[in-house]
């Protein structure tokens, strides 16, 4: 049929868009509403999909790699150095224990040997979509228990690489010859140390690539103004490299967060991360709604108390020994538990790993059929399960925990509410205090805020960004919000809050460079402060007084430039509003520059005193 | 009718309480513009186009403030100094104030005898403000001996309400045009002048 694939097209992005926005509804989190999808428009129940979403599954997988590379450029190379002991120590002890407890139970079941260690092992990887995509959701991620199954889940990427190929070598003797669909690589006829060196070649390629070729690629490209370009350019990095790591056998998950993890300190980050998103979600939806719609039902209706004996051991297995490493790694309670309920899934590897071994014939369809529906059906849990941990666990644990404790909803108010309480914000509160303005402080640093409690201040634990907690800390009844967050994108989800649900407050807020300046100003902020403005113009005149200029002359010279500067932002901002051309944000910066100093040039009169220049009089009296 | 340019100069107006009443005493109308200078340049950066407009925007100009060391509050002296520029406001070119009225709004804590040759103060108020005067002479502008509001170191609640109701009928008697200016310099204050026309008009 012609119109075959945009009819596909529109079951997907239709069911998508009814299943997701009901699930969010009801707080059960986009993930759960995609698996939803999928089931509806599955096989099993209205059949909307056919034979191909094997295919589409596969396709999806490439959604995957995407949200690594995302996630590459979130996490700077430092924060990875510093993730290192969690990566080998807490990822690969989790691999190896579940590995090993659950092929023990297959043996013990009456599985053969070698099926049961590749079962096992298989059984051992968690979902990275499913994981980050949830936990990212809802704000999990940055946690502690957050932080440790992100690092659990980049060693089980890494790990399916050894798994791929120690499967061939379980194959019992006389078993089918590999048929090498998924193992057949550019390089896998070559010896051992030829694979070993283009794996490490393939790897050197990336990392030369981020450092030192794809800057000024894209630094050439942004000049081209196209937006479009900017996103193929992105999309070409990512496909360009799951293409080189699949021709040599690794992840393309795993190439692409690293060169991730390598653009992650570039000019460009936030335009890649911007431009890749929204297929990065689509594309993760789909993946989600294939999965749905695997689910077997039929076998599950054949045979369900052995499937959910199935699900329910693996999930069981996986987060007793989660729960167990998390607290011999030192998380506390909650946390341990927020990494085992996030992690007993198995993950979508165990689709690959289970055609694979089945091609190698060291599976049989009948041992795979209920492993992979139950492999579904455990993923379609783990958003459940989170449930249970935010509305069940976190109350109960969390709210003694300092890291993660529920923001404060006690109803006082203050004159002014400063935001972020940081050096820049605690220098403002601390002279409104003095001053003896009211002051109430939101803040998400929760050692800070027992200090400030302590010293007697009305203080607020949590993200500002939140209107009730703006609401709980007397926004309706302040005057005045201070902005200090040192995010600006969070300054900006703030100041719209704010004017949508308190539009009495005045808005101050802090602004790091021109361009979120301009973008603060866009936004209708009046009151924009950029960080270092004064700052700079103060050390400034202190260099003219060091050249020999009088302090009055560089103070004044000073007083002039900031005026000067600060007309020509307001200039500059409504004359980009005109401009609708995209540019990249570090073409911005150096356009604005150019701006700047042309306005400088047109006018350099910082020494416009001239009341107190008594040349015109020496002038004038020389000429009577 | 004249446009009469308030020109306020209190480095720390919360606490005085005689011109925080003069102020709120004022009209809001038409022709009548108030520029607080200390809330305005509070770095003493003081903006001189702007100033220079407004100036030239009005007929009448006056210097309310209180008697700092028998003169003006700093920023006013500074005001003068950048505003009033050779070429513009003086010298062979400089013509822009030619022909506006000049009066101070002065309060002093001395009571009026202490301004007097055998007082505590031995000048007058007209005197101790003599290079003012030639400041306005030199600019072709119109001096007015000052409005006093003497003795606001003793003046009750109820004194203070009085003199700002008077300062009121003042300012708008000048915006109506009811005041002439020309005929009150052979006065020593605008004060003498106002209470003589009112026993005229008594009579």
């Amino acid at each position: 049929m012609d119109g075959g694939w945009l009819w596909q097209a529109f079951a997907y992005l239709a069911a998508a868009v009814v299943a997701v926005p009901i699930a969010q509804r009801f707080g059960l989190g986009s993930v759960l509403g995609y698996l939803i999808a999928g089931v509806v428009i599955g096989p099993f129940a209205i059949g909307v999909l056919g034979t191909d979403r094997q295919d589409v599954l596969h396709f999806a997988e490439f959604g995957v790699v995407m949200m690594l590379f995302v996630i590459g450029l979130e996490l700077e190379p430092v924060l990875l150095w510093r993730l290192r002991h969690l990566i080998v120590g807490l990822g690969g002890l989790q691999v190896v224990v579940t590995g090993a407890v659950a092929a023990a139970i297959a043996i013990g079941i009456g599985v053969p040997v070698r099926a049961a260690i590749a079962i096992g092992f298989t059984l051992s990887l968690s979902s990275t979509a499913i994981v980050l995509q949830t936990l990212n959701e809802r704000s999990l991620l940055g946690t502690a228990g957050g932080q440790s199954a992100f690092a659990v889940l980049l060693f089980q990427d890494i790990a399916v690489i050894p798994m791929l190929a120690l499967f061939p070598l379980l194959a019992p003797p006389g078993a089918a010859a590999p048929a090498d669909e998924h193992g057949g690589t550019l390089v896998s006829h070559l010896p051992a140390w030829g694979q070993t060196v283009a794996v490490l070649v393939a790897v050197g390629i990336v990392i030369a690539g981020g450092r030192f070729v794809l800057g000024p690629m894209l630094r050439q490209i942004a000049r081209t103004r196209l937006r479009e370009m900017f996103t193929a350019a992105t999309l070409l990095i990512v496909v360009g490299i799951a293409l080189l790591m699949g021709a040599v056998g690794l992840s393309a998950a795993l190439g692409t967060f690293l060169a991730g993890v390598l653009l992650a300190n570039s000019e460009f980050r936030h335009e890649l991360e911007s431009d890749i998103d929204p297929f990065k979600g689509l594309l993760l939806g789909l993946f989600f709604i294939a999965v749905g719609a695997s689910i077997d039902f039929r076998l599950v209706l054949a045979q369900p108390l052995a499937i959910v004996t199935l699900v329910a051991g693996i999930v069981l297995v996986k987060f007793v020994v989660l729960l167990g490493l998390g607290r011999i790694f030192r998380l506390s309670l909650d946390q341990a538990l927020l990494l085992a309920l996030g992690l007993p899934q198995v993950g979508e590897f165990a689709f690959v790993l289970f055609s694979f071994a089945g091609q190698q014939g060291v599976l049989t369809p009948a041992e795979t059929g209920p492993l992979v529906a139950a492999v579904a059906l455990s993923m379609a849990v783990t958003p459940l399960l989170l449930l249970v941990y935010q509305n069940v666990v976190q109350p109960r644990l969390g709210a003694r925990k300092s890291s993660d404790r529920e923001p404060d909803v006690t109803d006082e108010g203050g004159a002014v509410l400063v935001a972020g309480f940081g050096s820049f914000g605690s220098t403002v509160g601390r002279l409104l205090r003095a001053s003896g303005v009211p002051t109430t402080v939101l803040d998400v640093d929760s050692d800070r805020v027992d200090f400030l409690r302590r010293m007697g201040l009305a203080v607020h634990y949590g993200d500002a960004t939140r209107a009730d907690l703006l609401h709980a800390a007397g926004a309706a009844r302040a005057r005045l919000i201070v902005i200090a967050l040192d995010q600006p994108e969070r300054t900006l989800e703030l100041v719209e809050t704010v004017r949508q649900h308190f539009p009495q407050l005045t808005i101050l807020a802090r602004a790091f460079d021109w361009q979120d300046a301009h973008e603060l100003l866009d936004a209708g902020v009046t009151h924009v402060y950029r960080d270092t403005l004064d700052t700079s113009l103060r050390l400034g005149a202190d260099a003219l007084r060091l050249l020999g200029f009088r302090a009055y002359r560089a103070h004044r010279a000073a007083q002039r430039f900031l005026k000067h500067d600060e007309e020509s932002m307001r200039e500059l901002t409504g004359r980009r509003r005109d401009g609708s051309s995209y540019v990249s944000a570090a073409r911005q910066r150096i356009e604005d520059l150019e701006r700047m100093f042309e306005a400088d040039r047109a006018e350099p009169a910082l020494d416009r005193d001239s009341g107190w220049d008594a040349e015109s009089l020496r002038e004038e009296a020389r000429s009577i | 009718m004249p446009r009469v340019l308030i020109q306020f100069a209190h480095p720390a107006l919360e606490g005085s309480r005689v011109h925080r009443r003069l102020l709120a005493q004022l009209p809001q109308r038409e022709g009548l513009t108030v520029n607080d200078l200390y809330e305005a340049y509070p770095d003493f950066d003081v903006d001189v186009a702007r100033e220079q407009a407004l100036l030239v925007a009005h007929d009448i100009i006056v210097f309310q403030h209180p008697f700092f060391w028998y003169s003006t509050p700093p920023l006013l002296k500074q005001w003068e100094d950048l505003v009033l520029e050779h070429g513009w406001a003086y010298g062979r070119q400089g013509r822009a104030l030619r022909g506006k009225q000049l009066l101070h709004v002065i309060s002093a804590g001395g009571r009026e005898e202490a301004y007097q040759h055998e007082g505590y103060n031995r000048f007058t108020v007209g005197e101790l403000l003599a290079p003012l005067e030639q400041t306005a002479h030199l600019c072709g502008m119109q001096w007015t001996p000052p409005y006093m509001i003497h003795g606001t170191h003793r003046m009750t609640e109820p004194q203070i309400d009085e003199a700002a109701q008077r300062f009121r009928t003042l300012v708008e008697g000048l915006c109506d045009g009811r005041i002439d200016l020309g005929r009150v310099s052979r006065y020593p204050t605008l004060n003498h002048a106002i209470k003589a026309a009112d026993a005229g008009a008594g009579k």
